[in-house]
């Protein structure tokens, strides 16, 4: 045992871009396999100096604390304007935003789809985990219909609460967007798919090919008040049915 | 004919105990460690029947925190 634990034998490791700071998402978040991806696909890419993160507010609001690149804060949903304005001024780098369903396609999404209309050259990765996972769990425009949440106990209802909003199906119509797929991260397959995605986004980003658009289809096992497993059952179970995962433009 | 044995070291203080490298292993090698926690207050998890690791890397790459290194060596025997 011993002569195989050495460094010439190693497979698989945290990505060196990944710090060591504990990283404060509940045991099992989607959030921790994305922030790893990121940090994998930019290393492998050797873009470690040109890449640009826009963090978001919501759960991924210190994403800029675990991966070792540039990022800037932005203001609640204004995330991909504000990569406008990187893109725009620095027209070599890879810029991409990292939002969650409650940041992009609530309070942003004016900000989302025209950004996405411009075709501006940026990558958004989109957390879509059907709830708001840091202010305790309350009803997203992205939760399921009957879902529970804290803000609609009895399940949501179209009559009361609208419809779930589909913001990656709306990006994939517009002229501006490359590439538009959803994706998860609940199994190793699902996860190397997501990886592909990822870096496909960002190198369209490098290459200045458009707008491209990644939906992680997410858990939230404290919103969902489920464990960990229990809560990629779930997903598996639900969500997939109205999140279909795949590619749904790539030009 | 050679074979691949793998060993996974855990990063126990980082672990969460999410348990989801738990159902990711294919061989069920991967267990909540008994009544020990890290600093954090978390149960975290350790391998058992350490022998039969082929070094799969399935529980490192599902694991949020990135707690697990993989090792994998051809053994020939």
């Amino acid at each position: 045992m011993e002569n195989i634990i050495s460094p010439e034998n190693i497979v698989y490791q945290k990505p060196t871009l990944l710090n060591d700071n504990d990283m404060h998402y509940c045991p099992g978040c989607s959030h921790g396999v994305v922030h790893k991806l990121i940090a994998e696909v930019i290393e492998e890419m050797g873009v470690t100096d040109k890449a640009v993160g826009v963090s978001p507010v919501g759960c991924a609001v210190f994403a800029y604390k675990y991966i070792d690149i540039d990022w800037q804060e932005a203001a609640h949903g204004r995330a991909p304007a504000l990569a406008t304005a990187i893109k725009r001024l620095w027209p070599e780098n890879l810029v991409f935003t990292y939002q969650g369903d409650g940041d992009l396609a609530c309070i942003g999404t004016a900000e989302t789809i025209h950004a996405l209309n411009r075709g501006e050259n940026i990558a958004i990765i989109f957390i879509n985990n059907a709830i708001y996972g840091m202010t305790g769990g309350q009803m997203a425009p992205t939760t399921l219909m009957g879902m529970k949440t804290a803000t609609c106990p009895y399940g949501r209802q179209a009559d009361l609460h609208g419809y779930p909003l589909k913001i990656t199906e709306i990006a994939a119509q517009l002229e501006g967007t490359c590439y538009v797929t959803r994706q998860s991260v609940h199994s190793v397959a699902a996860i190397r798919k997501a990886k592909r995605a990822i870096r496909q986004a960002f190198e369209n980003s490098i290459n200045r090919r458009g707008s491209s658009l990644v939906e992680i289809v997410s858990t939230c096992s404290s919103g969902w008040k489920k464990t960990p497993v229990e809560a990629n059952e779930w997903m598996e179970e639900h969500m997939f049915d109205f999140y279909h995962v795949g590619d749904l433009k790539v030009v | 004919m050679a074979k691949m044995k793998g060993a996974i070291v855990v990063n126990t203080e980082r672990c969460k105990g999410c348990s989801l490298c738990v159902v990711a292993c294919p061989l069920d090698l991967i267990q909540l460690a008994d009544k020990k926690v890290n600093r954090r207050g978390y149960r975290f998890v350790e391998q058992v029947n350490a022998e039969a690791c082929t070094g799969c890397t399935s529980c490192a790459i599902v694991c949020p925190d990135g707690c697990i290194t993989v090792y994998r060596k051809k053994m020939e025997n």
